[in-house]
């Protein structure tokens, strides 16, 4: 009997074992594709036609990315429209997907959506997901097989339910000098843990100028081993379970899906849901997301890393193209001129014209262009359409459908000219504008929201305009003189957007155009200083730090994370300190308060003394000089600025008397720390160091204010004497003011041994 | 014809998309595939042949212009309309030769010589021997009468026809296209067996304790060398393990799974291990008219090393694989440049290929042909289903199989569009 239960349920187990590949092959595999991205960062190009419909070297982008799911096993792909929705159907209609076997494409369309998180509460609604399915926006190149992580997903799964989402990352290293990865993107971090492949953390802003990450410490607490990267590349691949869907629904605020959802996920530890990556090697994966991954992608599809999906195999209907030699692909009748040097890595389509003596290279061309003889066009992509006159030089840009150049125009790296622009003779455009025949939006919003009803807007608006740019260019021209807009050349059409959005700065980030030389030597150069500049803080801190070591030896270990502190705490002391100075406050107030800051910022008593010295001197070098020309007032407060040497010396015996009175007034604030030696060799070294560092007004009178602190029984000689045997041994440069005070200490050794 | 339209559209997409594996599998099914749109094909009354060589050839314009590496598509699609233009010729044979044997009787039927029904003999006879092929060197050599080098099946039915009955037109047209479904039906088991045809000369070629280097994986050097094993023949094989797709691992298992001694080597080893070797047996992609060989990449090598130290060189290749064009032709694409990434991994030389810094194009290019060309004067032999040939030999072996009115598909093609 029990063998006979235990073979049945043995062979239960086997029948649930046979099931599950069947399973895997009865259950379709859905796919939800957003065509849009949410986004601004191709306008003003994506005010006229969606993102995903652009052509990458020659084929709308949608097409890779359909591509890829019907290769990659999908049976069923939902493509959410939104921006333009209009245009996308129509193309997705005219093209051969509505009409292949074993996968089909449905289109959900909506004009009210905002955000992917919203596009996805719409699918939840319309309740068409039923299994796992591949979430992708239709800007992704890839050609990766599912196989495998769709194993993964599912099988951990079955283990844990929680496990809801496998993101699909790729190696890839950031530029160290812009930190920005080669696409363009930031620098990302990811946390992930190498056993289970878990991902723990993902911060894609990070603030480089901090140059600090924070990891919660419960993470280390929880997981035994974490391996930091920054070299991974979010290939924007996501295999997500049902699950997904109803927790974009519970969670109404989740708009973005990085941003939102996986941070949402990976911070609430409530519900446990879990993210797992899936790291592909030799497969190729990338999203375009700015001008820079446009650029990119192109060229690594010239390159053929995204193959099969390369211009000769026609893996979407795209034209017959034949690749020559040095990646020069051809497609049929080119009229090229005999004398026409086209370079390689070069994509021109079918039926464009190219005229004599005119250079090509690195760029793609599009279809029917006509380009007339010694042009010059390096680096660049040209869509469909587009007339170039003789002359004309192109640089690193992007030119939309339908624009003509004027003979001799110039085209500076990162242009982007948008459809139907038109340039006019011998103008220069310059370097990272954008060009449209619509005006740019005088709203500017950087909230998301607003993004997309600006972009409906923008296409209505276009519809217009362009009627009167159809019109005629005449008055397109009498309009453009207007003081307003920016003239485009003579029968130049068309606006020049002014740079937005931190503006220069930030453009050549994202731009078509290589990052220019001058840029990275000074991005280079910053790095090196900051990094001199942290060795610096280092340095500084560990003399300080030796130091404090003799009151406490602790102390020492900490110092990175004391570092900052200590700063902020000196800035406090002051601030106190002057206010107590304008307010008249008590001394023992004065004190109270400075000690509790003391409690607060965890500090000894020397740093105390320091602070407080520091600044007291600071003031004296503020207080107004009563009879002097004050040219010290002329330089408020950023006393480093003013050289020394500049400084005239008739105002020396001034600040010697400032410095004196503020002296005796403050003796008591100063002498409540001085509780031993030590603090009162700190104040000493502090004082050496604002001399040579932040206020070198003093460096000619140290000698002079030492004395008066010795006078008021400030500083005791046997601190003035330690701190000079302890100089002894240092550099020549460290010694200038045991030099300058040698007569002092001279005398004061000789009172001593008189007294002993 | 929705059927067959949808079968080419779902061959053609397979095409489009590399999606079939290996010559012989996307011959076959491109046989398969014309095989069905010749019987869906509805003949008209007149010209049958005509008709079904123009279907024929609109689907194969597309099929070859879905992948014009894949020289087997074309092969294919020009092998057979030379197989509708031979069963025509047969049958209008075998009814010259039934008009003469009963010639009163058939004239009111026989539409097409209509005009002709006052013929003398001796015109219709000039006629037929005109019509028939030229005489073969291999007919010639294995001593046939030229009459038999007409299909058998064909020559029968033809026989059959004539004497049956008076023959009735739509039982004409029918019996073409029965005819050519069958003779394409014989080209399906051809390519289906042609590894056992390959195979069985293995014996004739290896001999006791000889080695044998290949390069990278074929299916037909496999089994060819396998049947020589099978007939206890006891030898060695050296493997060059075919870089970057490294094939010839698996081959190197294949074999040892079937008990061959096998010895595994580094593509840049095969000059040091040529001078022990006795024999070069490869696959190749495709054999083209003039005897050069389109091989898996490194074959090249392979064949300057062996010719270097006077080792044959001997090529296996199905029928289907002989192209009748020559390699200087433009129509003909050579090479396919695949992935880089079978090269080398993305992420260890991100940084190399940051295009965004310095002048926007790349410092690293990374080619990855699939395959080479090798020169008809470096192979030895050459071994297909029809047995061994020379390369000069070729030429007349293509002659066999294509008729020189094919040839041209694609200009065709070109020029409609």
């Amino acid at each position: 009997m029990g063998a006979q239960k235990k073979r049945a349920a043995a062979a239960a187990a086997a029948a649930r074992v046979s099931e599950d590949p069947d399973d895997l092959a009865r259950q379709p595999l859905q796919a939800i594709l957003l065509a849009d991205s949410f986004t601004t960062k191709f306008r003003p190009i994506t005010l006229e036609r969606p993102k995903v419909l652009l052509p990458l070297v020659n084929v709308p982008m949608i097409n890779y990315t359909l591509a890829w799911l019907e290769a990659a096993g999908v049976a069923e792909v939902f493509v959410f429209c939104c921006a333009h929705s209009k245009q996308v159907i129509d193309y997705l209609e005219n093209s051969e997907w509505f009409s292949q076997p074993n996968f089909t494409v449905k289109t959900i369309e909506s004009h009210n959506i905002i955000s992917a998180g919203d596009a996805l509460r719409l699918i939840y609604e319309q309740n068409v997901i039923h299994g796992d399915f591949v979430l992708i926006s239709g800007d992704t190149v890839s050609n990766m097989s599912l196989t495998q992580a769709l194993q993964e997903h599912k099988e951990r799964k079955k283990k844990d339910n929680n496990a809801v989402m496998t993101m699909i990352i790729k190696k890839s290293k950031p530029s160290p000098i812009t930190r920005q990865s080669r696409l363009g993107t930031d620098e990302l971090f990811m946390a992930i843990d190498p056993n289970t492949k878990q991902l723990l953390y993902y911060e894609d802003k990070a603030d480089h100028s901090k140059g600090t990450i924070c990891l919660d410490k419960m993470l280390l607490a929880e997981n035994p081993s974490i391996s930091l990267h920054n070299d991974k590349q979010d290939c924007y691949i996501d295999i997500c379970s049902p699950e997904v869907l109803s927790l974009f629904t519970d969670n109404f605020d989740y708009q973005h899906l990085r941003r939102h959802f996986v941070k949402g996920l990976l911070l609430d530890d409530i519900m446990g849901y879990k993210i797992f990556t899936h790291e592909i090697h030799s497969s190729y994966a990338a999203r375009i997301d700015n001008y820079r991954s446009y650029d990119i992608v192109s060229k690594d599809i010239i390159q053929r890393w995204t193959y099969p999906y390369v211009p000769d195999v026609k893996f979407c209907g795209n034209r017959a193209t034949k690749l020559e030699r040095r990646g020069m692909y051809r497609a049929l009748e080119i009229e090229q001129s005999r004398s026409a040097q086209v370079g390689s890595f070069t994509v021109i389509g079918y039926g464009t014209k190219i005229g004599s003596n005119s250079k090509i290279s690195d760029s793609v061309i599009g279809e029917g262009c006509t380009i007339g003889s010694n042009v010059l066009i390096e680096g660049s992509y040209i869509w469909d359409n587009v007339i170039i006159e003789d002359g004309c030089e192109l640089r690193h840009v992007i030119v939309c459908d339908g624009v003509i150049m004027k003979a001799g125009a110039v085209l500076k790296p990162g242009v982007v000219l948008s459809f139907k622009v038109v340039i006019g003779e011998r103008f220069v455009v310059p370097a990272y504008s954008k060009v449209s025949l619509l005006q740019q939006p005088t709203v500017h919003d950087s909230d998301e929201e607003l993004e997309y009803a600006d972009n409906s807007s923008g296409t209505v608006e276009f519809s217009s305009i362009q009627g009167t740019a159809d019109q005629s260019n005449g008055e397109m021209t009498s309009e453009s003189s207007e003081a307003h807009k920016p003239k485009l050349g003579t029968g130049g059409v068309g606006y020049i957007w002014s740079i937005c959005e931190g503006g220069q700065e930030e453009e050549w980030r994202h731009s078509v155009a290589p990052i220019p030389e001058d840029k990275l030597t000074e991005l280079s150069e910053a790095m090196d200083d900051d990094q001199e500049l942290v060795t610096q803080d280092r340095t500084a801190l560990s003399t300080s730090g030796e130091l404090i070591s003799d009151s406490n030896a602790s102390e020492g270990d900490d110092n990175e994370d004391s570092k900052d502190d200590s700063v902020y705490f000196e800035k406090e002391v002051e601030a106190t300190f002057l206010r107590a100075v304008e307010e008249n406050v008590k001394v023992d107030h004065v004190i109270l308060e400075v000690n509790s800051l003391r409690l607060s910022y965890n500090m000894t008593s020397a740093d105390c003394a320091g602070a407080v010295f520091y600044s007291m001197m600071k003031l004296a070098i503020k207080t107004p000089h009563s009879s002097a020309i004050g040219l010290l007032t002329l330089y408020p407060s950023p006393f480093s600025m003013v050289a020394s040497n500049a400084y005239p010396i008739y105002l020396s015996g001034e600040l010697q008397q400032n410095t004196a009175n503020i002296i005796t007034t403050w003796q008591k604030l100063l002498k409540s720390y001085l509780l031993e030696i030590d603090e009162e060799i700190e104040i000493i070294l502090k004082f050496e160091e604002m001399c040579l560092e932040s206020a070198k007004e003093f460096s000619p009178l140290f000698a002079r204010i030492l004395h008066i602190l010795y006078d008021k029984d400030i500083l005791q000689e046997d601190a003035i004497l330690r701190w000079a045997d302890e100089k002894e041994g240092a550099d020549e440069s460290d010694k200038v003011f045991v030099r300058q005070s040698e007569k002092f200490i001279q005398w004061l050794r000789e009172a001593s041994e008189e007294e002993d | 014809m929705p059927d067959t339209q949808a079968l080419v559209n779902d061959f053609l997409n397979k095409l489009k998309k590399l999606k079939i594996e290996g010559s012989q599998a996307t011959a076959r099914q491109n046989a398969e595939l014309l095989r069905s749109v010749i019987s869906q094909q509805r003949v008209p009354y007149t010209n049958q042949a005509g008709a079904l060589i123009d279907a024929v050839k609109a689907v194969g314009e597309q099929l070859i212009a879905a992948n014009p590496v894949e020289l087997a598509v074309g092969n294919i699609v020009r092998r057979v309309l030379h197989i509708i233009r031979e069963e025509d010729l047969s049958l209008t044979t075998a009814a010259i030769g039934g008009l003469n044997l009963s010639a009163v009787s058939d004239d009111e039927n026989d539409d097409d010589r209509d005009g002709d029904s006052t013929l003398s003999a001796a015109a219709v006879a000039a006629a037929a021997r005109s019509t028939l092929r030229p005489p073969s060197l291999q007919t010639l050599l294995e001593d046939t009468p030229v009459s038999a080098a007409v299909p058998q099946t064909s020559s029968s039915g033809g026989d059959s026809e004539g004497k049956s009955k008076s023959a009735d037109k739509s039982s004409r047209s029918r019996k073409l296209k029965h005819d050519v479904i069958e003779a394409v039906n014989e080209q399906i088991a051809d390519i289906v067996i042609c590894h056992e045809q390959i195979a069985e000369q293995a014996v004739e070629h290896i001999h006791q304790n000889e080695v044998i280097l290949t390069l990278g994986s074929s299916r037909t050097v496999l089994e060819f060398l396998f049947a020589a094993k099978e007939k206890k023949r006891s030898f060695r094989v050296f493997v060059a393990e075919g870089a970057p797709r490294y094939q010839g691992h698996l081959l190197a298992k294949e074999l040892v799974a079937r008990g061959l001694q096998t010895t595994l080597i580094t593509d840049s080893a095969v000059f040091a291990m040529i001078s022990r070797v006795n024999m070069v047996i490869v696959g190749a992609h495709a054999v083209m008219a003039n005897g050069g060989v389109i091989a898996p990449v490194g074959m090249n090598l392979v064949a300057l090393a062996a010719q270097k130290h006077a080792v044959p060189f001997v090529v296996l290749a199905g029928s289907h694989k002989l192209c009748p064009l020559y390699p200087h032709n433009p129509e003909v694409l050579l090479n396919e440049l695949r992935s880089p990434s079978e090269l080398l991994d993305f992420g260890e030389f991100s940084d190399c290929m940051d295009f965004g810094s310095g002048s926007g194009s790349p410092l690293l290019h990374v080619v990855n042909p699939a395959f080479d060309y090798v020169p008809p004067k470096l192979v030895s032999l050459f071994i297909t289903d029809a047995g061994g040939h020379n390369p000069s030999y070729m030429y007349r072996l293509i002659a066999d199989y294509y008729s020189a009115d094919d040839l041209v598909v694609q200009r065709r093609a070109t020029a409609g569009n």
